[in-house]
């Protein structure tokens, strides 16, 4: 759930890197002029991608600062939004979809994996520091339920086995591949398409 | 069953491949040119005459929405917004448009900017979908490399720079205008309509908002002909429509066929059938989870179009169909799809935000049997009161399936009620504070 405690925790000052602040002017380009408030989602974003994948206090400052926007706008949006981590989470963040259609196919089974594997509670680092995971609502893969998100990867059509395997391999801090774990082919039916079977390219 | 030469999404599975020269194979940006050079007017025209209807929930007639944009841009420019914050349990369709027929997409919003006199296009993604993003977003980089996009578009004359944009994983982001607070870099709070955002939309400008599939089937629809989509589906629910069918079925799949096609067709032809047999269905939700599910009676015979659901009192929605099999508790699932929208509700309006929370806490003491027969009244009394009180549809959205459940399974929640106790136990439930709040590891 999006309760959004703020990291006890937190660094004095914030900067984006060279290469990062290239990429935020980017960001910001893409936007009418005067209108730069618009890249506050993206350059959310990047302070996650070089701050470990959480948002410290600091960095809102600095968003807010670079974009020319209240503190408290850069404050809401991150608070708003359920993807900004405002805590440290592990260096691969488990996500598992618990929603009705997850549900209906077993998604508490994972959760349950996730339990033992990881750590007894959720946004909980593991005890090597690696992992940590979530329940989060509907991630829109439905029809290869059940399904989890890790950092930015999808892994579908999950079972016990396989997320435990999965798992396993995080705690080696190894990513395994992303994508369905059954090898099937993308959202067409398992046993083999009922429909377009014999188109070509023209 | 639909030809397959009528499908519009021919690499739905990715068998043909993504890229732009697999597209353009397969007839993407063939007459892209032609169709612009024809005019504004023929193209809305077209797409009046197809009777296309938004696919991305609320079914409005598409040609009726492009004509809202004014005819003369004056001080304000026009803006094209593609809507591709796909978060409704259930429906996972446009994710496959951009992973697999980008190409149709781009095609879409050149054509569409052009009707309604837009220079910028922006296509707001959902933040979870990173890779599906960073795919059309190569897919952009293609269509810019061949000159489809960018300065005089495809040799159109017409000038069009589409950039892409992340939500953060808010439900209520995919709600037009709350899309647009998002866009400027807000909280997604859905604004007050009207005025609608055709007028004062992104920045104050005039804002067309559209859902992914509805931009990526025009182009095909006005290569093809208004007559050739009209001669699909039925009268008013016209052409095709990508169904994305979950839970307990044999199959799950995603699949595009004609609309008005029965539901028991789907299932058993598609999607392998229900796990257990027909015999086994308990209910369906036939249109993402926003719509009230539909028992197995009605399941039996109902086809999927906007005016047939409509007349079961439920609705089309994103055609999301998700089954549930007798082995499932169906309060649960309900209570679960609740939960949803308790932690998705934005909290600008008190009822659904407190509204959505309550109906939540009623659900799973009914799912566990604590609740008494007054409760029952008291829920359905809840959902009327967010239904039709809020400023955007988000109230009907969390209300719909509980009112549903009501409606069809209020038998199996009696069962599992009983009668106010004389005597008050003490209970230590507080219940007028969210109950997660209690949970240590949610504190």
């Amino acid at each position: 759930m999006s309760i959004k405690k703020i990291s006890k925790i937190q660094p004095d000052t914030f900067e984006f890197s060279k290469e990062i602040l290239q990429e935020a002017e980017n960001e910001i380009k893409k936007y009418p002029k005067g209108k730069k408030a618009s890249a506050v989602l993206a350059l959310l974003y990047l302070v996650q991608k070089q701050n470990e994948n959480w948002i410290p206090l600091a960095a809102i400052k600095y968003v807010a600062k670079l974009l020319n926007i209240p503190y408290m706008q850069v404050y809401e949006v991150s608070t708003f939004y359920s993807m900004f981590n405002l805590s440290p989470v592990g260096k691969y963040f488990v996500q598992v979809c618990t929603t009705t259609p997850c549900m209906i196919r077993g998604a508490k089974k994972i959760v349950d994996v996730c339990k033992k594997n990881i750590s007894k509670n959720q946004n909980e680092l593991s005890s090597n520091k690696l992992c940590s995971w979530t329940e989060v609502e509907c991630l829109g893969a439905c029809v290869n339920a059940p399904m989890m998100q890790i950092n930015q990867d999808y892994f579908e059509d999950l079972d016990e086995n396989e997320t435990e395997k999965i798992i396993q391999s995080l705690m080696d801090d190894k990513l395994p591949t992303p994508g369905s774990v059954k090898n099937r082919k993308n959202a067409a039916p398992e046993k083999g398409k009922t429909t377009l079977l014999d188109i070509k390219n023209a | 069953m639909l030809k397959d030469e009528d499908r519009i999404f021919k690499n739905l599975y990715n068998d043909l491949g993504w890229e732009i020269d697999s597209a353009m194979a397969r007839g993407d940006w063939s007459q892209t040119k032609n169709i612009i050079s024809k005019g504004k007017d023929w193209i809305i025209k077209e797409v009046k005459d197809s009777e296309l209807r938004g696919r991305g929930g609320a079914g409005f007639p598409t040609g009726l929405k492009l004509s809202f944009a004014p005819k003369k841009v004056g001080s304000r420019p026009h803006y094209l917004v593609i809507n591709a914050d796909e978060s409704e349990p259930g429906t996972c369709k446009d994710r496959d448009i951009m992973r697999f027929e980008p190409q149709k997409l781009i095609e879409g919003c050149l054509v569409t900017s052009y009707a309604v006199s837009a220079h910028t296009c922006y296509i707001y993604i959902r933040g979870e979908y990173y890779s599906e993003g960073k795919r059309l977003q190569e897919a952009i980089n293609q269509a810019y490399k061949k000159n489809f996009l960018g300065k005089n578009a495809c040799g159109a004359g017409w000038d069009l720079d589409i950039y892409i944009h992340y939500g953060a994983g808010a439900y209520i982001c995919g709600e037009e205008t709350a899309l647009l607070e998002s866009l400027e870099g807000k909280k997604g709070l859905p604004r007050l309509k009207p005025p609608f955002p055709a007028l004062v939309g992104l920045y104050g400008c005039p804002t067309i908002v559209n859902n992914v599939e509805t931009i990526a089937v025009l182009p095909t629809i006005l290569k093809k002909g208004a007559k050739w989509f009209t001669s699909l589906g039925k009268p008013k629910n016209t052409g095709t429509k990508i169904f994305c069918i979950s839970g307990d079925v044999n199959y799950p799949c995603n699949v595009e066929e004609e609309m008005g096609i029965p539901l028991k067709d789907l299932i058993e032809k598609h999607a392998g059938g229900v796990i257990g047999g027909w015999n086994n269905l308990q209910a369906v939700i036939p249109g993402g989870s926003s719509m009230p599910l539909l028992p197995k009676s009605i399941c039996e015979t109902i086809e999927m179009d906007f005016d047939s659901l409509i007349k079961a009192k439920s609705g089309m929605g994103t055609a999301g169909i998700i089954v549930i099999n007798k082995d499932q508790d169906i309060i649960k699932c309900m209570a679960r799809i609740a939960r949803f929208y308790k932690h998705e509700s934005c909290g600008q309006c008190t009822p659904c935000r407190e509204g959505c929370g309550w109906m939540w806490r009623m659900l799973e003491r009914m799912a566990e049997g604590e609740s008494t027969y007054k409760e029952i009244d008291l829920l359905y009394n809840v959902t009327k009161q967010i239904e039709g009180h809020t400023i955007c549809a988000f109230g009907e959205g969390a209300a719909w399936p509980v009112q549903g459940l009501l409606r069809h399974f209020k038998k199996e929640i009696q069962k599992r009620s009983h009668e106010e106790p004389i005597i008050k136990k003490k209970s230590n439930i507080p219940y007028l504070i969210d109950q997660h709040l209690l949970e240590k590891d949610n504190a």
